[in-house]
Formats: structure tokens, sequence, C-alpha cells
């Protein structure tokens, strides 16, 4: 199984709603596309909903790190939200979590696009 | 809830070096995750850095070279869950890999694998073959 987007516009943030695996191959290129065109689109507020994803390995949590640097860079601001125990429990280890910033839910983190 | 007498279960698989290996891989090491009775967050854990140590022999050890074979072994005994992964390849040295954590390495791509496997696993030992290399990823069951 790999990963699937579905793309929202929530009060001028473009939500990505990922479900699936974030994973080498298939999984970590669709976030990676996904990326590249909502900034193509001029997007520069994105979040990532990723209540439902299942899985994520290595590859996919450098897919997430390349998401916020190439959002960064393009001078936008990216956030997550509805992190899983399991997300949760990596981008501790990883020390990931201290550079996303993590909403619990979707109204806190449009508003802390603002 | 596991007799001391439970027979010991051993599985080797000679795999090819593509990316469908590093899918049995990690398949395999959840059906033995959830025989050695660990929970659910453990097993995915486990079976997570099954896959790291697969997709290193694949990628980086054997680089996909469809000469060589990767090898992965599971063994369960009352103790622990052992998984061995070996590759063909030229070898590696675990302590030239950059520091994941470091303020450089946070924003990187890559080269968090062996860092999960360490951080997740009781023990991770490497050794180098003649070719290769084999990682051994170590979870001791709780006895509780």
């Amino acid at each position: 199984m790999s990963m699937n987007v579905k793309i929202r516009h929530v009060g001028g943030v473009t939500v990505l709603d990922l479900s699936g695996r974030i994973t080498l191959g298939e999984g970590s290129i669709g976030l990676r596309d996904a990326i590249r065109d909502a900034l193509a689109a001029g997007s520069k507020k994105i979040l990532l909903n990723v209540a439902d994803v299942n899985y994520i390995d290595s590859a996919g949590l450098g897919e997430l790190v390349g998401a916020y640097t190439s959002v960064k860079n393009a001078g936008g601001d990216l956030k997550l939200m509805n992190l899983s125990k399991k997300v949760k429990d990596l981008l501790v280890i990883t020390k990931l979590l201290t550079i996303f910033d993590v909403k619990e839910n979707e109204p806190d983190a449009i508003a802390a696009f603002a | 809830m596991f007799a001391l007498t439970e027979p010991e279960l051993h599985e080797a698989l000679t795999l090819p070096s593509t990316l469908p290996t590093v899918e049995i891989v990690e398949a395999k090491a959840t059906e033995y995750a959830q025989k050695a009775g660990f929970d659910e967050d453990t097993a995915s854990q486990l079976s997570m850095v099954s896959r790291e140590a697969a997709v290193n022999a694949v990628l980086h050890g054997n680089k996909k070279d469809p000469n060589k074979q990767v090898r992965a072994t599971f063994s369960l005994t009352p103790e622990a869950l052992t998984i061995q992964v070996a590759d063909e390849g030229g070898g590696f040295d675990p302590s030239a890999i950059p520091d994941p954590l470091s303020p450089e390495g946070l924003l990187k791509p890559s080269g968090r694998g062996i860092f999960l496997m360490r951080a997740i696993m009781d023990e991770v030992h490497f050794r180098q073959l003649s070719p290769g290399a084999e990682i051994t990823l170590v979870k001791h069951r709780n006895r509780d």
C-alpha cells in the first residue's frame, strides 16, 4: 500500500491529507510531488494532515524534512497536525519534533498560520 | 506466556537485490514480532528497522546488483528475536555515519536508518563479511 494525497484549501491554507505509508519509493515520491505542486500553485501556507499515515520509515522522515526545507526555502510555512502515537514517537526519537511546528487539530493549525 | 520448552523458530531467506526484497523482509519481521508476542507499537518499530536494514543491503550494500544476494535470517528463542541482514557489497564503517541529531544532521533528508535501529532495538551489531556486511538486530522478549 502506498501513500495517497488529497488536497483541500481552508482559509488560505493548503491542506494535504496524507494517508497510507510514507516509505522509500512511491510513498515518499508522492509527498515530494504534492509539495512541489502546491508551491508551484503559489501556496505558501501548507498543512500536512498525517492522521491517516499508519507507517513511516527513515526515507519517509527524510521526505518530511525535505518538504519542510522546500517550503521554507520558498518563503512559506509548513505545519503538521494529527500525529498518531507511532509517528510522534518517531519524531521524538529523531528530534524532528524540535523543527516541525506540530498542532493537535485543524482549527488550531489553521489559526496558527495567521 | 511462553514456556522455556518452546521450540526455537528459525528461517533463512536468500533474496535478490531488488526493492520487493525490502517488503519481504519487513513482512517476515512483522510475522516474527507477532509470534514473539511484542505489542503492536514494538512490532511496528521492529519491522520498520528491519526494513531499514534491508534497504541498506539492497541499495547501499549490493547497489541493486542482480548478481548479488541479500540473506535475511529470523530466529526466535524464548529470550529474544534476532534478525540478521547480510549483503555482498563493499562493507561499511558504522562509526563513519554522521550523527542525525546534530544541528547539521537534523535537516538532512537521509542518514537516520542506523540511528533508528540503535534507538529501537536492544542490541545492534555490525560484522564485516568478505565480501559484504551483516547487521544483527536483537529485541529481548518481555517475560513479565
